[in-house]
């Protein structure tokens, strides 16, 4: 039930995503955006992009820029400074989902100002949580957004993969 | 052949072959790494302390069950080091002055001029082209040295193993991942880009722009650059490296210098010394020698054989 709930979020928010146009002329905000659709160690995530809006109000905070602007973030500005208005707004305009497969370092080796961008993953970690402790609220732990699946809590040994004997105290860091 | 004339003909070979080798020794200069040696830039300053490393570390390399589940924030109550079941671990540092606790991943740290391998008599270890220190367990004795030459601590023991115990300690997925330009699975697990992975030289690179650009976010010294000849897993830090558990102490010279001088000698005191002092030796008794009894004696000695 939960799964075929975060499934139909997932189908609307890519609908959402897909009408977001790149031209800045009528643009669509989505309401919720979700996360981690690949994921095989998470349930899919929805973010809940309307209430940050609410809360946040001032798009730049996240995004560095909105459409129809002009680049902002000091570390774009560099080579950007003459671009044009920005026609790109989501993490993953700019972001690589796959930033330390073999070819991408090759090729982010080349561009000498793009290879110290963090990856999709990276930026949003780094936003989410960072925010979230300054702003004292909010999400910060692993599990406060992510639900593992099976293989998610096998892979961390957790819930009914946790260790069953008991260790004797004191027995990490042996030598 | 006489034994006499055979051992005076082992000196003179050995002295001979010996000759070239002291100048060899002498000669292995600082090594700066592989130019196209990969490294790890662990950027602490942006690690929450999630432990995915350490859980991806334990499935990549097939490691036994762990103690306690991989989400389980309780381990930071006390300082870990590397075992035989865990390869990386996670530590939180107080940093005082009212910052932050600072978390910091602990594994080897690859060092250019590793003094596991250097200590190790049976050549079990390998620096790799692509800046991994391998080791191959068949050839492992399991005498410990290298536990004793790492200055990290980071070598641990297979003390469970009764009848094979090697040394183990992280890989940097040489077999699995690096030998195929593939990052190693922490890396690609860590979801705030703490560990970034890159050709060494692009890392250094990155990071003191990393500080140059946001000084206040970092102390501006990139530990591992310089440390022991330079280390494959470099640490940038927002407080001093003692803070985090690095130790500041081990300078800038690898292991290998400490001993360098000292095998260099190894050999001319093993092959040259014994031959130039029989050789004084012979000289002053020879006299001696063509003496009476000289006869006598390898007769006795011919009879023994």
């Amino acid at each position: 039930m939960q799964t075929k709930r975060f499934w139909l979020a997932g189908m609307m928010a890519t609908v959402l995503l897909a009408t977001v146009p790149g031209t800045g002329r009528g643009i669509t905000i989505p309401d919720t955006v979700t996360l981690h659709s690949q994921s095989k160690l998470y349930e899919p995530f929805v973010f809940p992009h309307a209430k940050h809006i609410l809360i946040v109000k001032e798009c730049s905070n996240c995004h560095h820029h909105t459409t129809g602007t002009l680049v902002q973030d000091p570390n774009c500005i560099r080579c950007h400074r003459n671009s044009s208005e920005t026609a790109v707004v989501s993490c993953k305009g700019c972001h690589l989902p796959d930033a330390f497969t073999a070819t991408a370092i090759k090729e982010k080796n080349k561009k000498i100002y793009h290879r110290d961008m963090p990856s999709l993953k990276a930026a949003m970690h780094q936003s989410c949580i960072d925010c979230h402790n300054k702003m004292k609220q909010g999400p910060v732990g692993c599990q406060d957004c992510h639900v593992y699946t099976k293989e998610g809590a096998a892979f961390y040994n957790s819930g009914e993969f946790a260790p069953k004997k008991k260790p004797a105290k004191g027995s990490h860091g042996g030598h | 052949m006489k034994r006499r004339d055979f051992l005076k003909g082992c000196l003179i070979s050995g002295a001979a072959a010996s000759l070239g080798v002291p100048s060899k020794s002498l000669a292995v200069g600082s090594f700066e790494g592989y130019p196209d040696a990969m490294g790890i830039l662990v950027d602490t300053t942006r690690c929450v302390g999630c432990r995915s490393c350490e859980a991806a570390c334990n499935k990549e390399q097939k490691l036994p069950e762990p103690d306690v589940p991989f989400d389980d924030l309780s381990v930071f109550e006390e300082k870990r080091r590397t075992t035989e079941k865990a390869y990386t671990v996670v530590n939180r540092y107080e940093a005082g002055d009212g910052k932050d606790p600072q978390f910091r991943k602990m594994q080897c740290n690859h060092c250019n001029e590793p003094g596991c391998l250097t200590s190790c008599f049976v050549n079990a270890y390998t620096k790799t082209r692509e800046g991994a220190v391998i080791y191959d367990s068949k050839i492992c004795v399991g005498c410990r040295t290298c536990m004793v030459a790492c200055p990290f601590n980071i070598p641990a023991y297979s003390y469970s193993s009764a009848f094979n115990p090697v040394v183990k300690k992280c890989i940097f997925c040489y077999h699995t991942r690096l030998k195929y330009g593939k990052p190693p699975a922490c890396v690609e697990i860590c979801p705030r880009e703490v560990l970034t992975f890159g050709l060494r030289s692009d890392l250094i690179k990155i990071a003191h722009e990393r500080i140059r650009e946001t000084p206040d976010r970092y102390i501006d010294h990139l530990y591992g650059e310089k440390e022991l000849g330079g280390t494959s897993w470099m640490y940038l830090a927002a407080v001093p490296p003692e803070k985090i558990g690095l130790d500041e102490t081990v300078g800038n010279e690898p292991i290998i210098s400490n001993v360098k001088e000292f095998l260099g000698m190894v050999p001319m005191v093993l092959t040259i010394w014994p031959a130039l002092f029989t050789g004084f030796h012979l000289l002053a008794t020879r006299n001696k020698d063509h003496g009476a009894d000289h006869h006598t004696h390898s007769e006795q000695e011919d009879g023994k054989k």
